[in-house]
């Protein structure tokens, strides 16, 4: 399953280093008097209401898509962990709070706040890689949170703070060590998540309409009316997000069950 | 009268694991009269809660009895159809399971789960039901105004007067009890046992009283059966089993019971561990941990033969061991 | 049936979380780098004196903690501001947009539990079936895509293979007369975005329900009814049902956050006139008070929710209640 999932990926990250050489023509580029028409040779996915090639468009996008999911998930994952993290080795106060925080955060419709975040911030991809990073924490959290506790039973723990490590000494290299291969498994199905929402923003219209991104995309075909018209415009930057966040949920599951103790199966 | 309420007759029941089958239950043959109360004795694994759940044929998807009979109150049981099964089921025989604390189910008051039992065998009226819940409760010794409650309200003691009146509320002639004391304390212990000693004298209803512990056999049965691994390797009256058991096995867990009274011996162990049933198993299956073991132990497998009338055992050499 | 305390304890809980939603709400909004009529008219070149007066309208050239009091006290009256857009109060625009929604999730969350709980008992009860490789296959990919995307693909096939509406609530014309008639355009038009909503729902129900009813085949007491001669019937719905329907219950409450954001994409793609729709118009004309009214009433109503549930759940698991 972790294989398909890994191909998959490759090949799409392979396509958005090389998208240059692959995509035929330039995505901005516009085709004269070949509007909104079905895949043919000459354009693999047919062409949008600009007259510009979707082939290149959907390839170029794969660029952005990706960057941004990582970069959103590069944050999410690093405020979770540590949240999780002082969660999990702190008791008392600090405990309770960022406990309380990280349910108040879950409460919150995740989408709708991510929405408003990206709106205030100004909309773009920036303001969309911050929204995401911001809210989609707290996954995380919970299983950093609950994998330090039991990392903190240990003996080896109690051993350091009576031969007087400092709290952040045993926090770096007792800690976080057993800590991370969790967090790692849950990284990547924090990315799929960052690309499906990076897709949803870019729809909503809170991207940048210079920058292509298989949601920005479908946001021109959207707005523009040309859905009904061209199933073509609609189906593969689609299939792409679809395809894409499959794969990393297949890598993330089979490296769950490496990493997880409590989910391997018996 | 005297005729057997319960006769099993080489019952074999075996699992279908991922390394062959695992005989849980190899050729095991006794009898049990109305109003006996039956102690099933052995180590874990031995195959006891594997044969109650034969008797009752609850067994799990992937057991099965493979060949034998089991005749209640003159009924062949084995070959019987889930359908005939159901209304056999609690109304013949009934079965408290070890472990009482998940036995009951944790969303349904316990009223209703000691009321579908009755009505899944008879048409009662409401009046009726809750009447016979009210004796039942009494009979075991609980307040009957406890009977709207959920079994989280109930303690582990308590929780298994419930299971006791639950499995008397069709009448059945044979209730099998597996393991009923095991999870409860010391004191709580004796006041259940007591309480099926009582009930055994005013019903006289026939157990089968499934333990590893042998104290609460000599507090209670009339019969014991030892076992081990899969076989039955001792049967007979209570007071015979205790004072002049044959089988070495049955001696080792005799002799592993500190005593109170008398000279002060060693404690002593079984040594070894039980077989792996999946795997080729020595003819006489406690070879190996046997003291006395001979050649002939590995090749043959030794029958049950009577020792005195209801005495059986199954060992080449019972008739050369002393009991030390 | 439910105790003093934990109602207490969940009430308290319901009253501090909504305070800090609102107190989130307004800063959150606060932190707007620039002033909001600067981007709204961006580049259109407002006086100075313009956006003097407008700040005065709406009263942003209060001290902060001012504005909160002010917030504070408008909020909890009903009164959300007038949107920068239409001058309308706020809450007038998300009244029924609110009401719309409600009818669109509820259909779709009855429908997705519903068949999560049929699909579920189908899955469980034939495990490792063709039929539940194929469920699970399936809720794998449905979960991989973006529901916009899904809802897009079903309106593309609705238009074109079964004439089915695919903006708004209600028909202009060629609607039937009558309460009948309206009721049947309004199902037409509900269709494909309850197809969206569902399809996008449905897949968890599936899972937790089939998980939650293989855990309790297992438990003791199934083995206890069992062995009492009880229908199977029984056996399956007193016993194992009502002990599975919990972990559904919880997902259910759980899944409220996540449903809206599904609801979002859905009103949107289809026009639906609901909160979502509200929202994603407010995105597009920057229109910040009508956002934060949306985000605040449609993050207190995920809240009620839950809170209801919390109390609705000790009817189902006597065991909760206690503290």
């Amino acid at each position: 399953m972790g294989m398909i999932g890994l191909t998959i990926l490759s090949g799409f990250i392979f396509v958005a280093i090389f998208a240059p050489y692959i995509a035929p023509y330039d995505p901005s580029q516009v085709f004269l008097a070949q509007f909104l028409r079905p895949p043919s040779w000459q354009h693999f996915f047919g062409t949008n209401e600009a007259g510009q090639d979707l082939f290149s468009q959907v390839i170029y996008g794969t660029r952005a898509s990706l960057t941004v999911g990582f970069a959103a998930s590069l944050i999410a994952t690093a405020v979770g962990t540590l949240v999780g993290i002082f969660a999990g080795y702190y008791s008392g106060l600090i405990r309770e709070f960022l406990m309380r925080l990280t349910d108040f955060f879950i409460v919150i419709p995740s989408l709708v706040l991510m929405i408003v975040l990206a709106a205030i911030i100004g909309g773009g991809l920036t303001s969309i890689i911050l929204a995401i990073g911001l809210v989609g924490w707290t996954g995380t959290a919970r299983i950093v949170m609950s994998q330090t506790l039991s990392v903190r039973q240990h003996a080896f723990i109690e051993a350091s703070r009576t031969s007087g490590a400092g709290d952040f000494y045993i926090l770096r290299s007792h800690i976080l060590p057993n800590v991370m291969p969790v967090a790692f498994a849950q990284t990547v199905l924090v990315v799929a998540n960052s690309i499906l929402y990076e897709s949803v923003l870019t729809f909503l219209g809170l991207g940048n309409p210079n920058q292509v991104t298989w949601g920005q995309i479908l946001q021109f075909a959207f707005t523009s009316g040309a859905v009904t018209v061209a199933w073509w415009y609609v189906v593969p930057p689609g299939l792409s997000i679809m395809l894409v966040v499959l794969a990393f949920s297949l890598t993330g599951y089979s490296l769950d069950e490496i990493f997880n103790p409590r989910v391997r199966k018996i | 009268m005297a005729e057997a309420l319960l006769e099993v007759d080489n019952l074999r029941t075996y699992y279908r694991t991922q390394h062959g089958p695992l005989k849980a239950v190899d050729g095991v043959s006794f009898s049990l009269k109305r109003g006996e109360i039956l102690g099933l004795v052995g180590e874990s694994g031995c195959g006891k809660t594997t044969l109650a759940l034969s008797v009752v044929r609850l067994l799990p998807p992937s057991a099965q009895i493979m060949s034998g009979e089991v005749t209640l109150e003159g009924q062949e049981i084995v070959g019987l159809s889930e359908k005939q099964m159901k209304d056999i089921r609690w109304k013949k025989v009934s079965i408290i399971f070890q472990g009482a604390l998940n036995s009951l189910n944790p969303v349904m008051p316990v009223k209703e789960q000691i009321a579908e039992a009755i009505l899944a065998h008879e048409n009662a009226s409401k009046s009726d039901v809750e009447d016979r819940i009210d004796r039942l409760f009494n009979a075991v010794g609980l307040e009957p105004s406890r009977k709207g409650n959920f079994p989280h309200e109930f303690s582990g003691g308590m929780k298994q007067r419930v299971m006791i009146a639950m499995a008397l509320a069709c009448n059945p002639g044979l209730v099998i009890a597996d393991e009923p004391t095991t999870a409860l304390d010391l004191i709580v212990q004796y006041q259940i046992l007591d309480l099926m000693r009582n009930l055994r004298d005013k019903l006289r209803i026939s157990m089968i009283l499934i333990t590893h512990d042998l104290s609460v056999i000599a507090e209670l049965c009339d019969k014991v059966a030892v076992m081990y691994a899969g076989k039955m390797v001792e049967f007979g009256d209570i007071f015979e089993i205790f004072e002049k058991p044959k089988h070495p096995y049955t001696q080792a867990l005799l002799n592993s019971i500190p005593k109170l009274q008398g000279a002060k011996t060693r404690l002593t162990y079984i040594p070894g561990s039980v077989p792996d049933l999946t795997g080729p198993v020595p003819a006489c299956r406690f070879h190996g941990r046997c003291p006395y073991g001979q050649k002939l132990c590995t090749e043959v497998e030794p029958k049950i033969e009577p020792v005195t009338g209801d005495h059986l055992v199954a060992c080449h050499f019972w008739r050369d061991i002393e009991k030390r | 049936m439910v105790s003093i305390a934990y109602a207490t304890r969940k009430i308290t809980g319901l009253l501090v979380t909504i305070f800090l939603v609102l107190t989130f709400n307004f800063y959150l909004f606060r932190i707007v780098p620039g002033n909001p009529f600067a981007l709204l008219f961006r580049g259109a070149g407002l006086s100075a004196n313009a956006v003097r007066s407008l700040n005065a309208q709406f009263g942003l050239d209060q001290p902060l903690w001012i504005q909160y009091v002010v917030y504070l006290r408008n909020t909890l009256t009903g009164n959300l501001g007038l949107s920068f857009q239409t001058r309308t109060p706020v809450t007038d625009m998300i009244l029924p947009a609110l009401i719309n929604t409600v009818i669109l999730l509820s259909a779709a969350s009855i429908i997705s539990i519903i068949l999560g709980i049929l699909i579920g008992i189908l899955t469980a009860w034939r495990r490792g079936s063709k039929i539940d490789v194929g469920a699970s296959a399936t809720t794998l990919v449905l979960y991989s895509m973006p529901t916009f995307w899904l809802g897009l693909v079903l309106l593309v096939m609705g238009v074109i293979y079964f004439k089915l509406p695919v903006a708004g609530m209600r028909s202009f014309s060629g609607v039937a007369p009558g309460t009948i008639g309206q009721l049947i355009d309004l199902g037409r038009h509900m269709i494909l975005p309850l197809l969206t909503l569902v399809l996008g729902l449905v897949g968890q129900y599936v899972l937790v329900m089939k998980g939650a009813l293989l855990d309790v085949f297992t438990e003791d007491f199934m083995v206890t009814a069992k062995a009492k001669g009880i229908s199977n019937r029984k056996l399956l719905w007193d016993h194992g049902f009502r002990n599975a329907v919990l972990p559904m219950v919880a997902l259910v409450a759980l899944n409220l956050g996540l449903s809206i954001g599904g609801a979002v994409q859905t009103e949107t793609v289809f026009s639906w006139p609901g909160m979502g729709l509200l929202i994603y118009q407010a995105i597009l004309s920057r229109d910040y008070p009508v956002l934060q009214g949306s985000f605040l009433v449609v993050t207190v109503a995920v809240i009620i929710a839950n809170f209801v549930a919390d109390m609705l759940y000790p009817i189902l698991d006597p065991r909760v209640s206690e503290t």
